[in-house]
């Protein structure tokens, strides 16, 4: 049994050490908003936040993510109210959108620590999140966009 | 024809409740049958529940295109609908909604009409309606947004005039009004929002990945490396070791042609993904590979060659091509190369199946449900007349390029959920993905002109040589295939037009990736035409105006030719010069093309390149700027226009631009599948690798304001993409780039 808290919840999953995070959030969790792409850390679209930091689920063994806090887009606001999911759905980002929880836990990580990213700031941060459809232009609008929103808030 | 519809069986059949007023519509005019009738087909259901709810089915495949979001506004609109009160849901798989294949950028060429029609009906029944309760003249009745409207009378809801709405007669398709454009709220409009936007953000949007059902199990496949490979035997007992793993299921090998049939090897069942692919690799399979592991891409560069300068077919043929040849003043003469592509959807194919008695429930990112019915129906041997009970339950997908169009994995769900008597999801790794795809096949081709003593074009030659699509339905295919998609159908007004294919055999699965053989054959012509800019001195925008020529409709059902248009009489169809020549202007103007292609127009190490092309029966235009530093390669800007007849929903066309041009970055940059041994190289994401963020500017679109018949815009964006990219970089460099991908340039 490996314990650690999903979204605000205490969990215990019978899973083994060496199951990546990912599989034990999609199979065993039945998380399945965060997505597989390519298993091996090159895609982004498995990220999820661990201990309040982006990280790729599907690299991380549940060995490690023991004891840790994870959220995942499920748990990142109540009802898609974060700046950022409104920024998506304002500028219409999403295609197929199967990249996109990965693409806004990554930017999550991203204005945690840079509040007001320029552009290059978000092409660094935001590089290792593959986007097959191309939405990458308008991922940039909508990050600058919730970071507006967000300075906002705050002051 | 349009007809009510009260039987409850057929109304569960596609989620709906029996309530309230449902049209099915049929637009086959020819046997206008009863809704018992097997025969009855029709495109798409509109429903009104008691409430005042509107459902709308939509029976095409949600894949990034946003047809989920578009085809209903047609409805909506039409109906005169509060976009608010509707709902939207993915029809089942079913030969009554006519062709549900997602592919071929159709679907709003293909519904346009029929649903604006579906929305009228509704909206003239419910008129109908109030002016019945109402007892006025339905003339004096308005509707709008959800309700009807008198002078006196006041208003009344949807939900007020549903039941007396289906107790009306259907009223004929020739007593509908269909709105003008002009009427239009939501079609047209560039401010609707996703209908899945606020799911996708959320992470409830469910893909092919994502379908849970009670008891399922999880099943990850080890497929032979090579096509036609056979299991000699294998050994499992180190899987059935690993915790979780169930058992192992060994699927049947491979006969020709491939179709879309399974490609044998061992399924490992069990309780999770990782459980199952630990256990894939603790699999010790010794492989009978056959004779398609004597197939090395780099070896077969130089059969290809060798085919190319003997084509085997000629397909079009306008005047005298080789007479012209002896008798020019220059001839100008290039060779292009695009390797192997495959398809990377973010989600692998993924589909889950679960046997339930007679039925298949299966759900499955398909692109295609009715063809994966059929192949269900196959794998599993099931009567023709049983096909109802397979069940496919499209999902969202996560991507689709065409890879989503080959239900492959959909057969092999099916058969794993019967072999194992278990509900089975088949996951993809992306392994699988990139090294068992129906990819886009390697292509050589040769390009000639010839001028005269007065710099005119008089001659154009394109021979191509690939591995046919066809190879994959018909093993003996070796023609090369396509020629309609960027060969044969070239647009100038040239006197002497020569065509030529080539031929080779197939060793690998070939397939459609999005804009399919245009990919290569107008990244040929298009960087050729540059060619011509050069070698004539002229400003290749207008060496590309003169080449196209006056304005006219191309017959090209001429010289020889049998051109399929896409499906569509070119009669209503036509391939025309004035529209082709329109978005060139529109793009170039609004790039500031006249200055930035001057002589210093650019600052040093910059380039501007052009690529213009109709596909799809849409017209696209591209202009790229790049900035070079030794064998550095900077994207400074992106310039797409398109005209793509009249726009039901721009934000959604913008978007596929958008799209369309990183696809067609990564081609560019990236996009190479070999084999060796008839084992593909490639793995994943590292070593099959797409264009990422920062290597992408702001992308510029323009859509021209059109009143020609509706086409797509899936796939045209992506052809001249490449040809503008690769013509920026001779511009900026002076160096042609005529073999893709660019393996001497780095995309910074």
């Amino acid at each position: 049994m490996i314990k650690l808290t999903i979204n605000g919840k205490l969990t215990e999953l019978d899973v083994a050490d060496d199951m990546p995070l990912l599989w034990a959030l999609r199979d065993v969790a039945k998380l399945t908003g965060s997505k597989y792409g390519c298993g091996k850390g090159l895609c982004g679209a498995c990220t999820v936040h661990i201990d309040g930091q982006a990280s790729r689920a599907c690299i991380t063994p549940m060995s490690y993510a023991q004891g840790k806090n994870i959220t995942t887009i499920e748990g990142f606001s109540d009802d898609g109210e974060h700046a950022l999911q409104q920024a998506w759905q304002k500028f219409n980002v999403a295609q197929c959108g199967y990249c996109q929880p990965g693409q806004i836990m990554s930017a999550a990580g991203l204005l945690k620590n840079n509040p007001n990213p320029s552009d290059a700031d978000i092409d660094q941060a935001m590089s290792g999140n593959i986007c097959r459809c191309g939405t990458y232009p308008r991922i940039r609008e909508a990050i600058h966009h919730a970071a507006k929103t967000l300075s906002g808030e705050k002051s | 024809m349009i007809k009510k519809i009260t039987r409850r069986n057929f109304l569960q059949g596609v989620g709906l409740s029996a309530g309230g007023l449902t049209l099915g519509m049929q637009f086959s005019v020819a046997n206008a049958a009863t809704i018992e009738d097997k025969s009855f087909a029709p495109d798409v259901f509109v429903s009104i529940a008691d409430n005042g709810q509107v459902t709308i089915i939509s029976h095409r495949s949600e894949m990034g295109q946003g047809i989920r979001s578009s085809l209903p506004l047609l409805v909506a609109d039409e109906l005169e609908a509060d976009w608010n009160r509707v709902t939207v849901e993915q029809g089942l798989g079913d030969t009554k909604y006519g062709s549900q294949n997602t592919d071929g950028s159709r679907s709003v060429r293909k519904n346009y009409i029929k649903l604006k029609q579906a929305g009228a009906t509704a909206r003239t029944m419910l008129q109908q309606a109030a002016a019945k309760i109402w007892s006025v003249p339905v003339s004096e009745v308005t509707i709008y947004n959800h309700q009807a409207k008198h002078k006196s009378k006041g208003m009344l809801d949807f939900k007020d005039l549903v039941k007396v709405a289906a107790t009306l007669d259907v009223p004929s398709k020739d007593n509908l009004t269909l709105k003008t454009e002009a009427q239009h709220r939501y079609v047209g409009k560039d401010n609707m929002s996703l209908l899945d936007g606020k799911d996708i953000v959320t992470g409830r949007a469910m893909y092919g990945f994502d379908t849970e059902l009670p008891g399922m199990k999880y099943a990850v496949i080890a497929r032979p490396p090579v096509v036609y490979g056979k299991v000699k035997s294998y050994d499992d007992s180190e899987t059935l070791k690993v915790p979780g793993v169930i058992k192992t299921v060994e699927l049947p090998a491979l006969t020709p042609p491939v179709m879309f049939k399974m490609l044998g090897g061992v399924a490992v069942i069990a309780e999770n993904t990782w459980a199952a692919i630990k256990g894939r690799e603790a699999l010790k399979i010794v492989w009978e590979h056959g004779k398609n592991a004597s197939y090395s891409t780099h070896d077969h560069e130089a059969v290809f060659i060798k085919a190319l300068d003997d084509p085997k077919e000629t397909p079009r043929v306008r005047g005298d091509f080789d007479a012209v040849k002896k008798t020019a003043h220059q001839i100008i003469s290039a060779d292009y190369h695009v390797a192997g592509l495959a398809h990377a959807t973010m989600e692998p194919p993924a589909a889950t199946a679960q046997i339930d008695g007679d039925i298949v429930n299966v759900w499955a990112c398909t692109q295609t449900p009715q063809g994966a019915q059929q192949n269900v129906m196959g794998t599993l041997q099931m009567a023709k007349e049983d096909m109802a009970n397979i069940k496919i339950n499209v999902t969202l997908l996560g991507g689709g390029f065409g890879r989503k169009s080959k239900p492959d994995f959909v057969a092999e769900a099916a058969f794993l959920a019967k072999q194992t008597g278990l509900p089975i999801k088949v996951q993809w790794t992306r392994e699988d993905e990139i090294k068992h795809g129906y990819y886009h096949s390697p292509s050589y081709q040769k390009l000639e002109a010839t001028l005269d003593e007065n710099n005119a074009v008089t001659g154009w030659y394109h021979a191509m040589v690939n591995h046919p699509i066809m190879s994959t339905f018909n093993p003996m295919a070796k023609t090369a295939g396509m020629v309609d998609l960027g060969l044969g159908d070239v647009m100038y007004d040239i006197p002497n037009i020569k065509i030529a294919l080539g031929e080779t055999e197939t060793f690998m699965r070939i397939g459609w990736v999005r804009s399919v053989t245009n990919i290569n054959n107008v990244f040929a012509a298009g960087s050729f035409t540059d060619e011509l800019a050069s070698a004539r001195k002229l400003n290749p925008k207008d060496n590309l105006l003169q080449l196209i020529g006056k304005d006219q409709h191309v017959d090209l059902n001429k010289d020889k030719y049998a051109y399929s248009n896409y499906g569509e009489n070119i009669k209503d169809y036509p391939a025309d010069t004035a529209r082709l020549k329109k978005v060139i202007e529109l793009v170039a103007e609004k790039s500031g093309w006249d200055a930035k292609s001057q002589k210093n127009g650019l600052p040093k190490g910059h380039g501007i390149g052009i690529a213009a092309h109709r596909s799809f029966l849409s017209y696209v235009a591209i202009v790229v700027v790049v900035s070079t530093e030794g064998n550095k390669v900077k994207i400074e800007d992106i310039h797409m226009a398109a005209d793509i007849g009249k726009v039901v929903n721009p934000d959604r066309v913008r978007s596929q631009l958008e799209g369309a041009a990183m696809f067609g970055a990564s081609i560019a940059f990236y996009g190479e599948v070999t084999a060796k041994d008839g084992v593909v190289e490639q793995n994943n994401f590292n070593d099959y690798q797409l264009v990422r963020m920062h290597q992408i500017p702001k992308i510029h679109t323009y859509l021209v304001d059109s009143d020609e018949k509706p086409t797509g815009i899936g796939e045209p964006g992506v052809p001249p993409f490449a040809p503008a990219l690769c013509n920026a970089l001779f511009n900026a460099t002076g160096e042609r780039y005529r073999r893709l991908p660019l393996k001497s340039l780095t995309l910074v």
